[in-house]
C-alpha cells in the first residue's frame, strides 16, 4: 500500500530555493554531541555506522596484513602458530560480522533508503538507533574477549573443536550473536519501510534498484540470522557447560552443527553481495547515462539470488559425509545462482553498451566490480561442482575464490559507493585524479593478492597452515606484496577522503547528473530530507532516455 | 525528532502519529508489519531446535521414547491448558481495548500475567524434580533408571528448548505489563488506540504457539 496524503502538485520539484536557509542540513542541524549519540535520524546513524565500519576494517586489515607477513616464509616468520591461528580467526569474524554485513546496508542503506523512497525517515527511527548500539555493545563484547585470549577455531567455529578448545570462545560468540539482532532489527525496520514509507508514485516497479537489492538483502537478514543465533548461543552453551548437543562422544552430531551453520552462513554471502549489485546499478546507469537495461529482470534478479541462496548451502560441505544425491542437488542448486548473477551482469554491460560514458572513480570500481564478479562467480561455479570441489575442498583456492566475489565485489562497491554519495553525504567533492589513482592501485593490489592463491590452491596449499612447503614461497610473497600494495591504495583514500571532508570545494546538489531519486533533496539533505510538501515522483528512476523516443541519442 | 510508532501521546486518545508517517493508518500497519516479521524470526529462532529435536529422535528412538516417559505428563498438561487460556485472556484484552473499555483490558491483562506466573512456577517444579533425580543435559547426566545412549541428548534438547521458551515467557510478561500499566494510569486504549495491547497480544500468542508445538514433541513421544 501507498501512503496517500499530503500529495503535492505534480510535478512540483521538492526544497524549493527559498526554503534553503531556513532548513540547515542534518549535518549542522544540532551540534552538540548529544544530538549525534541520541538522534533518530537515519542519515546521522548512518554516519556513526559509517564511522564503525570503516574501524573494523581497519582492525581486520591489520589483522590481514598480519596474516600475509606471517606467510613470507615457510617457517615461523613474525608469530608463532597459536597466534596465527587466532589471527586468521579474529580476522574473518572481524571482517564478515563488523565490516561486510553491516558495511553496505548499515551505512548506505540507511542513509540512501528513505532517500529514495522520498520518505522523512525510515519506518522504527528508535529501532534504528537500538540496532547502532546493538552492534556497538556486541561488537564491544567480541573484542574484549579477542584481547582476552583471542579465538582460534577459524571464523566457523566448528564442533566438536570449538567446545574444547581453551581460547576464549564464549563472549566472542556471544558477542557475535548480538550483533546479530542489530542485524535482525535493521532488516525489519528495511522490510516495513519498503512496504509503507513509499511517496506517492513511487510504484514497486519504480523503486530505485538499489532499494530492490537492500529488500532482497533484508528479507535474508531476517529469515537466516536468527538461525545463527540459536546455534551461536548453543555452542556458547556447549563450551561453558558441555550439555554435548554435537559433540560426538554424548550421542550429537557435528555435521548437524554444519547444516545449521550454512545454513545461515551461505545466504549471508548474499547479505554482503545484494547490496554490492544495487550500488552497482544505481552507478552504472548513472555515469553511462542510460536507463537501466532490464530494469525488472535485476530487480527480480535480487529476489531470485536471495530465494535460491537459502537452499545451497550444502556445497561447503561435499566432504562432510553428504550423500552424493545430497551433493549432487546442492551443486545443481548453487548454479542457479550463476544463473541469477549472470542475468544482472549482462544487464548491466547491455546499459553501458552504446552509454556516454563518464568514466569517473564510481565507475572505475564498476569495472574492478564486473572482473572480480565474474572472476569470482566463475571460480564459484567451479567449486560447485562436487567431483572438482573435492580436490580443492580447505585449499586456497576456496579463499581466493571467496575473497574475489565476496570480499573483492563488496570493497570495490562499498568504495564505489563511498565515492558516489560523499557528495551527497558531505556536500563536499573529492579530488577525482588521486580516486582515479587509488582505485586501480586497489584494483591492481586485490588481483595480486588473490590470483596467486588460486595457483597456490590448484597448487595444493591448504588454507589455515601456518608453515608451507619451500615451492610455495614465491607465489606466498607475491601474494604478500598485492595485500601491500592495496593497504596503500586504502591508505591514499583515507587521506583524500578526509581532506576533501574539511577543504572540498562544495559539490551542488547533484554533481553527477543523476536522475536518482535520492539526488532530488538538497546534499547535504535537510534533516526531514525533503522541505516541504511529500514529493512526487513522476518519472521512473535511473531515467535519462525516453526509450520512446530514441534509439541512441546523444545522452549527455 | 522524537518519533516512532508506539510514541505516547499524552492524554489524547490516539497514539501521537510520528512526524515522517503519511497517516496514523499507515503507521498502525507498519508497526503490525514489523511485528509480524518479528515473529517470523522468532519462529526461526526455535526451528534450528526443533531440527536437532528431529535428527536427534531419528538417531535414538528408543532414548527418545524412554526419556519423554520420564516426565510428569500431568504437569505438562496442566501448562499447557494454563498456557492456552492465558491466550484467550490476552485475546480478551485486544477485544476490548478496541471497545475502549481499559478496566476490562487491565483484568484480563493481569489474569494472563497469573497464568503466565503460574505456568512458570510449574516448570520450577519440573526443573527442581530432574535436578533431584539427575536428568540433565550431556554431562550432568546421572539418572540411574534409564541408560539408554542418546538419553543425554534428550535433556540437552529437553533444557535448551524449554529455557528459551521460559525466557519468552519472561519477555512477553514484561511486554504486556506495560500495556496493563498503560490500562490502569492513562486508560486510553480506545478503537483508534489499540495497537500497543495488539502486538504485545500476538507475541503471546507466539510464546503459546512454540509451547503447543514442544509438549507434544517433549512429552508425548
Amino acid at each position: 500500500m501507498t501512503p496517500s496524503s499530503s500529495i503535492a502538485a505534480p510535478g512540483a520539484n521538492p526544497a524549493p530555493e527559498e526554503h534553503h536557509d531556513h532548513h540547515p542540513s542534518y549535518l549542522v542541524d544540532g551540534t552538540t554531541i548529544k544530538s549525534w549519540l541520541l538522534t533518530v535520524d537515519h542519515k546521522r546513524i548512518g554516519l556513526m555506522f559509517l564511522f564503525w565500519v570503516l574501524v573494523f576494517f581497519l582492525v581486520g586489515g591489520i589483522f590481514a596484513l598480519l596474516i600475509r607477513v606471517e606467510l613470507l616464509t615457510p617457517g615461523p616468520t613474525i608469530m608463532d602458530a597459536m597466534t596465527y591461528n587466532r589471527m586468521f580467526t579474529l580476522h574473518g569474524l572481524v571482517m564478515i560480522f563488523l565490516f561486510m554485513i553491516p558495511a553496505i546496508p548499515a551505512v548506505f542503506g540507511n542513509f540512501m533508503l528513505p532517500l529514495m523512497l522520498g520518505a522523512k525517515d525510515v519506518a522504527f527511527p528508535r529501532l534504528n538507533l537500538l540496532s547502532f548500539y546493538i552492534y556497538l555493545g556486541g561488537a564491544t563484547l567480541a573484542l574484549w574477549g579477542m584481547l582476552n585470549g583471542g579465538l582460534d577455531t577459524g571464523w566457523t567455529f566448528y564442533t566438536p573443536y570449538s567446545a574444547h578448545t581453551t581460547a576464549t570462545v564464549a563472549p566472542v560468540l556471544f558477542g557475535a550473536f548480538i550483533i546479530g539482532f542489530s542485524s535482525i532489527v535493521t532488516g525489519i525496520n528495511f522490510i516495513v519501510t519498503v512496504h509503507t514509507m513509499r511517496a506517492p508514485g513511487i510504484t514497486w516497479f519504480k523503486m530505485p534498484l538499489f532499494v530492490w537489492a537492500m529488500y532482497a538483502t533484508s528479507c535474508i537478514q531476517v529469515l537466516a540470522t536468527p538461525v545463527i543465533g540459536l546455534l551461536l548461543v548453543l555452542v556458547t552453551v556447549e563450551n561453558l557447560f558441555g550439555f554435548g548437543m554435537f559433540d560426538p562422544a554424548r550421542g550429537g552430531d557435528p555435521v548437524l552443527f554444519q547444516h545449521l551453520f550454512w545454513f545461515y552462513s551461505h545466504p549471508a554471502v548474499y547479505i554482503m553481495v545484494l547490496p554490492s549489485f544495487g550500488v552497482m546499478s544505481e552507478i552504472v546507469s548513472t555515469f553511462s547515462r542510460k536507463n537501466l537495461f532490464g530494469y525488472r529482470a535485476v530487480a527480480y534478479s535480487s529476489l531470485g539470488i536471495a530465494f535460491v541462496g537459502f537452499f545451497a548451502w550444502g556445497h561447503h560441505m561435499f566432504v562432510s559425509g553428504q550423500s552424493t544425491f545430497v551433493g549432487g542437488l546442492f551443486g545443481v542448486l548453487t548454479m542457479l545462482v550463476g544463473v541469477f548473477t549472470a542475468i544482472k551482469v549482462f544487464n548491466w554491460v547491455g546499459t553501458v553498451y552504446k552509454g556516454a560514458v563518464e568514466f569517473k572513480t564510481p565507475f572505475a570500481y564498476f569495472c574492478g566490480f564486473l572482473f572480480f564478479t565474474v572472476f569470482g562467480g566463475m571460480t564459484g561455479i567451479a567449486l560447485g561442482t562436487v567431483s572438482l570441489d573435492v580436490a580443492w575442498h580447505d585449499t586456497y583456492f576456496v579463499v581466493a575464490h571467496f575473497h574475489f566475489i565476496m570480499v573483492g565485489a563488496t570493497i570495490m562497491a562499498f568504495l564505489a559507493a563511498l565515492h558516489y554519495w560523499f557528495p551527497k553525504m558531505f556536500g563536499r567533492t573529492y579530488h577525482e585524479g588521486w580516486g582515479l589513482v587509488s582505485a586501480a592501485l586497489i584494483i591492481l593490489g586485490f588481483n595480486a593478492t588473490f590470483i596467486p592463491q588460486f595457483l597456490l590452491g590448484n597448487n595444493g596449499m591448504p588454507r589455515r597452515y601456518y608453515e608451507y612447503p619451500e615451492r610455495f614461497q614465491a607465489l606466498n610473497v607475491a601474494s604478500t606484496a598485492g595485500a601491500t600494495l592495496l593497504a596503500f591504495g586504502f591508505i591514499i583514500i583515507a587521506l583524500y577522503l578526509t581532506y576533501a571532508l574539511v577543504y572540498g570545494k562544495a559539490s551542488g546538489k547533484n554533481p553527477w547528473r543523476s536522475k536518482g531519486y535520492e539526488w532530488m533533496s538538497e546534499s547535504p539533505p535537510p534533516t526531514h530530507n525533503f522541505v516541504g510538501p511529500q514529493p512526487v515522483f513522476p518519472e521512473e528512476p535511473h531515467f535519462y532516455v525516453d526509450p520512446k523516443k530514441a534509439e541512441v541519442p546523444n545522452a549527455v | 525528532m522524537q518519533s516512532s510508532s508506539h510514541a505516547a501521546g499524552g492524554a489524547l486518545p490516539v497514539p501521537r502519529l510520528a512526524g515522517h508517517f503519511a497517516s496514523l493508518e499507515v503507521q498502525n500497519h507498519a508497526a503490525r508489519l514489523g511485528m509480524w516479521l518479528f515473529l517470523a524470526t522468532e519462529i526461526l529462532l526455535f526451528a534450528g531446535l526443533f531440527i536437532c529435536y528431529g535428527i536427534y529422535r531419528f538417531l535414538f528412538p528408543e532414548a527418545w521414547a524412554a526419556a519423554s516417559r520420564s516426565l510428569d505428563l500431568t504437569l505438562g498438561t496442566v501448562n499447557t491448558v494454563v498456557l492456552i487460556t492465558s491466550s484467550l485472556t490476552a485475546a480478551l484484552a485486544v477485544h476490548y481495548a478496541k471497545d475502549g473499555k481499559n478496566k476490562a483490558v487491565a483484568v484480563q491483562l493481569g489474569l494472563t500475567l497469573v497464568m503466565a506466573v503460574g505456568f512458570l512456577v510449574i516448570k520450577y517444579f519440573e526443573y527442581k524434580h530432574k535436578f533431584d533425580i539427575g536428568t540433565l543435559p550431556g554431562r550432568f547426566y546421572s539418572y540411574e533408571d534409564i541408560q539408554l545412549p542418546g538419553v543425554p541428548l534428550y535433556f540437552t534438547v529437553y533444557f535448551c528448548a524449554t529455557a528459551l521458551h521460559g525466557i519468552h515467557v519472561v519477555i512477553g510478561m514484561v511486554v504486556l505489563s506495560f500495556s496493563l500499566v498503560r490500562a490502569l494510569k492513562k486508560a486510553d486504549f480506545g478503537p483508534n488506540n489499540f495497537t500497543m495491547v495488539e502486538l504485545g497480544s500476538m507475541y503471546w500468542h507466539l510464546v503459546d504457539l512454540v509451547w503447543i508445538f514442544l509438549f507434544p514433541m517433549l512429552y508425548l513421544v
